[in-house]
């Protein structure tokens, strides 16, 4: 086949990818970007070009404050889930040894992810409560005189749901690199009289850095965009950039939703470049 | 390997049951409690055992419309399976040559993806305001869902394809077949184990989506919002009842997928074996 004809099927099969991605994301980003600049009443909002929105957005300070709130959960749910799913994905990787088993164990972990993140969240619920689980078993134990307060509905409930949520994006690009390790760069090192521990952070971890920087960028563009987890875990005490702009989809301010959502797009993107820097993401696949 | 490195597998071993229990800790926990008596919280202890709760899921709801939001839920979740799985195979067999202009689609699908889903949801839910359009499940809902599913449904094509051994192709071409019947009856049928699996991704990330779905879902919800709302109003364990439920619901989709996978993937293996056999 000429090359000409086989870029014409080539774009022929992608079509019907194209005209959804086409409707569903890049026009819906452009109606963002260009709303986030009309002008609103109280229930309505109608083409103009002004900067208030963003005027409003950069002169307010409950802004930074929500950014620097919303970092932080990104940073502490980000460090948390590195550390629980490279350790995971190093145990099935390296520790078990069939590849049967592997791939059971890995299902066990991946089984929630195919389940309702709601439901997931609301479980919580009877382990956290003020009567829950874990504040009687520590209550009996004679650890604590009062239920603790901050266990459901804190800012450590919000982290402790991402986590529980989110790990999953770790575990899975992290394995899937660390299964590509050669086994013999292994068996060399040690021949060559390398510990354990030098062979982790000399062999295992620079060759899993792809996969580490996948899980990361999965795990940042979800916390940082998150509006339900922070809702629903914070009784709606905490606040996040995401339910920044759903309070203001809530009061029908679409315009201002819409500046706030394009300042955190390009915050997202400005992260995600930065993390890309260390991985080629189409040789990974 | 060694025995100087049991210690540190027991250790991990030891890690890894604790991260399982903390993965599905939470959820047993609620099964258990979605069967408490009539008079029973939100909290242990159980006041008794009883189906109570499940039994008040299929009466008369004071709030919501639970089955008719699940239906709408079912209906979706398999238009979008179906959608997933043709378009990421078109989109598959495309990316198999580096074509001019694929990097720009490449880099399409991996913002789908990773794009913070209230964009999403906010996005089209402008864009059918401006063109007047309403939105409904069934258009604007379906839309926002597949943004999710098919990067999904994409890179698992991509990973097939780049593993797929175009040998089987070129003999069949020798052979004289068409394209389109190289296509039906070489690709298709190597390829069918893992497109289950783009169906297991597509029915259940719709099934249980929720922040795409927020604004582009119409007045009629799907269940997941159907379930966030009720969390604001309803305070018995009849929560935990539909939690369960929905859950139970899930993992039998899950063990459907898998079993037609596992299937496929010993139909496939016997009739190779059948035919390393036949040459003998």
């Amino acid at each position: 086949m000429s090359d000409w004809k086989q870029t014409c099927t080539n774009w022929m099969q992608v079509s019907p990818l194209l005209f959804i991605l086409g409707f569903f994301l890049v026009l819906p980003i452009f109606a963002i970007v260009a709303v986030s600049f009309w002008a609103s009443t109280e229930y309505s909002y109608h083409p103009a070009f002004i900067l208030d929105n963003y005027q409003y957005l950069f002169t307010s300070k409950v802004t930074y404050n929500v950014y620097f709130k919303t970092l932080m959960f990104t940073a502490i749910t980000w460090a948390i889930t590195l550390v629980i799913g490279f350790t995971v994905a190093y145990f099935l990787a390296f520790h078990v040894r069939s590849l049967h088993m592997q791939i059971t164990l890995f299902l066990v972990c991946t089984i929630p992810f195919w389940t309702s993140n709601i439901i997931r969240m609301i479980s919580w619920i009877p382990f956290l409560g003020r009567n829950g689980i874990a504040n009687n078993t520590l209550v009996n134990a004679g650890l604590i005189d009062q239920p603790l307060e901050w266990l459901l509905f804190s800012e450590f409930a919000v982290v402790l749901a991402f986590v529980h949520l989110f790990t999953l994006f770790m575990i899975v690009p992290i394995f899937n690199t660390m299964m590509r390790i050669d086994h013999t760069l292994i068996a060399a090192a040690r021949d060559a009289g390398a510990n354990g521990m030098q062979i982790l952070t000399n062999i295992i971890i620079p060759l899993s850095t792809p996969g580490i920087m996948i899980g990361s960028i999965f795990v940042v563009t979800l916390v940082m965009g998150d509006f339900i987890t922070v809702r629903f875990m914070s009784g709606g005490q905490s606040a996040s950039v995401g339910r920044m702009i759903s309070n203001e989809i809530g009061l029908l301010q679409y315009p201002a939703a819409s500046a706030s959502a394009v300042v955190l797009l390009f915050t997202v993107l400005i992260m995600i470049s930065i993390m890309l820097r260390f991985v080629d993401i189409r040789k990974e696949l | 390997m060694d025995n100087d490195r049991s210690f540190s597998f027991y250790i991990l071993a030891a890690f890894f049951c604790l991260f399982v229990l903390f993965l599905y800790g939470p959820t047993l926990t609620i099964a258990v409690l979605s069967f408490q008596g009539p008079s029973g919280g939100l909290t242990f202890p159980m006041n008794g055992v009883s189906l109570h709760w499940f039994k008040n899921l299929f009466e008369q709801q004071a709030v919501g419309d639970i089955w008719g939001s699940f239906r709408r839920s079912l209906a979706l979740g398999l238009i979008v399976m179906f959608v997933t799985i043709v378009v990421s195979v078109m989109g598959g067999l495309a990316f198999r040559n580096r074509f001019r202009g694929s990097s720009i689609v490449f880099y399409l699908v991996i913002t789908s993806l990773i794009i913070p889903s209230i964009l999403i949801s906010l996005g089209v839910g402008i864009l059918f305001n401006v063109l007047d359009w309403d939105v409904h499940w069934s258009t604007s809902g379906l839309g926002s869902q597949l943004t999710w599913t098919l990067p999904f449904g994409l890179l698992i094509m991509f990973a097939v394809f780049n593993r797929f051994d175009s040998r089987y192709e070129e003999a069949a071409r020798d052979l004289g077949a068409t394209n389109i019947q190289v296509l039906k009856y070489v690709v298709l049928p190597l390829i069918a184990p893992s497109l289950i699996g783009v169906g297991l991704f597509g029915f259940t990330l719709s099934y249980d989506e929720f922040a795409r779905t927020l604004l582009t879902a119409g007045s009629y919800n799907t269940l997941p919002l159907e379930i966030y709302g009720m969390t604001t109003s309803v305070t018995t364990p009849v929560l935990y009842a539909l939690g369960t439920l929905t859950t139970v619901f899930s993992f039998f989709m899950i063990a459907v997928f898998i079993g037609l996978f596992l299937w496929l993937k010993g139909r496939r293996k016997n009739s190779a074996i059948v035919d390393t056999l036949e040459k003998i």
